[in-house]
C-alpha cells in the first residue's frame, strides 16, 4: 500500500504516530486531544501522577480501550480499527506490556508464550514452542518454562510477559507500568530486561515511576496530567535538577517519597 | 424361594433398565455440558441480541418443570408434525434442561475471570472467539467444574421422569415390578441402591475430571 515515495522516506518518519486522542470514561474526561510519535528505536516514557490518563492512553494506542476520536498511524498506514482483521494484524505488531503482568492463569510459562504464536500466528506446535523456548532463555527463565504463573513470583511474571510480547516480533512496545505491582527487590530483573531491549534498539513508549531509570535510558519524557501533554523533552531538558519544570517537581517528590519509604 | 424373585425378576429387569438409563445419562450429559458451556459463554460474552435469545432460554427451561418440558416435546410436538420417540424426546428433554442450569455455572465462572486475561489475549491479535475458545472459556470450566458435576448427578435422578413419557428406563422397570408383585419395599429400596451407585460411580468419575484439569492457582493448592 506504500508507495515509492513513502517507502523511501521511512528512515525519518515515524513509526507510530498518533494524533488527537480523545478519550472520556464515565463521563470523565480522560484524554483531551493528545499526540504523539516515536521513531524507530526510540525509547519515550510517560510520566505523570495517578489518574493522568497514562494507562488510558496506551490503551487507545491498541484499541483496547477505542478512543473516541483520533487516528493511529503505523509505518505510514492508518488504522482502521473498525475492520476487525486490520485491527487484530495491527495488534500482533504492538506488544503490551501490563501492571498486574496478565499471564494466561491456565497455561504454564512456555505455553504462556507459545498460545498466541500458535493459535494468532498460526505456528505450528513445534515451532511455537521453541521460539518461546528462546524468548524465555532470552529473559533469563529457562528453568521456569513448566511452572504456572500461580508458581511464579511477581518479577518472573512480568518477564514471562515480556517474553510473551516479544515472540511475536512486535514493531513497537507498550509498556504500562511494568514494575508498579513489584516488590521492591523484584524491580531490578524486569529493569534490566528493559534496558537490554532499549539497547537492543525496540520502539517503546513506557509509563513508568523509574526516575533514575528514565533519566538514563529516555530519550524523551512525556508529561502527562489531567489528560493532556503538559511538557515533553529529552530527560537532561526536563528532569535536570536547575529545570524548572513541572516533571521536575514531579519526580524531585516522588524521590522524596522514595526516601520517606526507605 | 425367596431369592428366585430377585434373581429371575427383579435384578434382571433392574439391569435392563440401567443399560437404558446409562443410555439416557451419557449423551444428556455429555451434549448438556457441551451446550451449558456456549449458552453460558453467549450469555456473557455474546452479542447484545444473541444474550438476550440466551437468557431467555436460560429462563424458560430453568423456569418450567422438566416434566412439562418432557409432555411439550413428546405429546405437544406432534401437533405441529414433529415426532420424537419417547427415548429421543427423553434424551432432548435433558440436554436443553441440563444445558440451562450448566450454563449458570458456566457463567459464574465466567465473570470470576479477571478481565486484564481478555485484554492481554486482545493485545496480542487474538480475535474475541479465540480469546474465548482459549483463554477465558478454559479457565471458567475449571472453576464451574465442581458445579457442572452437581448438575450431572442431577441430572443422573432426574432421569427417572423418562419413564412417565414411557421411555422405560431404571425407575420404569421398578416401578412396573413393584405393581404387579406389590412387593414396593423391597423393589424401591434396590432401585435405590441402583442409583446411589450410579450416582457414586459418577461422582468419582467427575472427581479424576477435577483431578486431571487440575492447575496451580485454581481452586485449593
Amino acid at each position: 500500500m506504500l508507495t515509492k515515495e513513502a517507502t523511501t522516506m521511512t528512515q525519518e518518519k515515524p513509526i507510530l504516530r498518533i494524533e488527537n486522542i480523545s478519550k472520556t470514561l464515565g463521563g470523565k474526561e480522560i484524554l483531551k486531544s493528545v499526540s504523539l510519535s516515536l521513531k524507530k528505536g526510540e525509547l519515550k516514557v510517560l510520566i505523570g501522577p495517578s489518574g493522568a490518563g497514562k494507562s488510558t492512553l496506551l490503551q487507545c494506542i491498541n484499541f483496547l480501550l477505542p478512543p473516541d476520536s483520533g487516528r493511529v498511524w503505523l509505518d505510514g498506514v492508518e488504522i482502521q480499527n473498525r475492520r476487525k482483521r486490520d485491527l487484530y494484524a495491527f495488534r500482533q505488531q504492538v506488544g503490551m506490556i501490563f501492571q498486574d503482568f496478565n499471564l494466561f492463569d491456565h497455561l504454564d510459562a512456555l505455553e504462556n508464550v507459545a498460545i498466541a504464536l500458535r493459535k494468532v500466528k498460526k505456528m505450528r506446535r513445534p515451532e511455537a514452542r521453541d521460539r518461546a523456548m528462546a524468548e524465555l532463555e532470552r529473559v533469563g527463565l529457562e528453568d521456569k518454562i513448566n511452572l504456572y504463573p500461580a508458581e511464579l513470583s511477581g518479577g518472573q511474571k512480568q518477564r514471562v510477559s515480556i517474553a510473551r510480547a516479544l515472540a511475536m516480533d512486535p514493531k513497537i512496545m507498550l509498556l504500562d507500568e511494568p514494575t508498579s505491582a513489584l516488590d521492591p527487590e523484584l524491580i531490578g530483573e524486569v529493569l534490566s530486561v528493559i534496558r537490554d531491549l532499549a539497547h537492543g534498539g525496540m520502539t517503546m513508549i513506557l509509563a513508568t515511576h523509574q526516575i533514575a531509570f528514565t533519566r538514563s535510558l529516555a530519550h524523551e519524557v512525556i508529561f502527562l496530567e489531567n489528560g493532556i501533554i503538559l511538557e515533553q523533552g529529552t530527560p537532561a531538558e526536563l528532569l535536570s535538577p536547575d529545570a524548572c519544570t513541572r516533571s521536575k517537581d514531579f519526580c524531585s517528590r516522588l524521590d522524596d517519597l522514595c526516601e520517606e519509604k526507605g | 424361594m425367596e431369592t428366585a424373585f430377585f434373581t429371575t425378576q427383579l435384578i434382571p429387569a433392574l439391569n435392563r433398565g440401567l443399560v437404558m438409563s446409562v443410555k439416557l445419562i451419557v449423551p444428556a450429559g455429555t451434549f448438556g455440558l457441551i451446550f451449558g458451556i456456549v449458552i453460558g459463554t453467549l450469555r456473557t460474552y455474546g452479542p447484545p441480541a444473541i444474550r438476550r435469545v440466551a437468557n431467555g432460554y436460560a429462563a424458560v427451561f430453568r423456569g418450567t418443570p422438566l416434566l412439562v418440558q418432557l409432555f411439550i416435546l413428546y405429546f405437544g410436538l406432534p401437533n405441529l408434525g414433529i415426532y420424537l420417540n419417547a427415548y429421543w424426546a427423553a434424551v432432548t428433554g435433558f440436554i436443553l434442561c441440563s444445558s440451562a442450569y450448566h450454563s449458570e455455572y458456566i457463567r459464574g465462572g465466567l465473570l470470576s475471570i479477571k478481565k486484564g486475561q481478555l485484554l492481554a489475549a486482545q493485545s496480542m491479535g487474538f480475535s474475541t472467539f479465540k480469546t474465548m475458545c482459549y483463554i477465558i472459556v478454559p479457565q471458567a470450566i475449571r472453576r464451574a467444574l465442581p458445579g457442572c458435576s452437581n448438575e450431572i448427578i442431577y441430572l443422573i435422578k432426574y432421569s427417572s421422569l423418562a419413564y412417565i413419557i414411557t421411555c422405560i428406563e431404571l425407575t420404569g422397570e421398578g416401578k412396573i415390578i413393584a405393581t404387579r408383585t406389590f412387593r414396593y419395599t423391597e423393589v424401591f429400596l434396590f432401585l435405590g441402591f441402583y442409583y446411589l451407585v450410579l450416582v457414586t460411580m459418577a461422582s468419582f468419575m467427575l472427581q479424576k475430571l477435577e483431578k486431571k484439569y487440575k492447575i496451580p492457582g485454581f481452586g485449593q493448592a
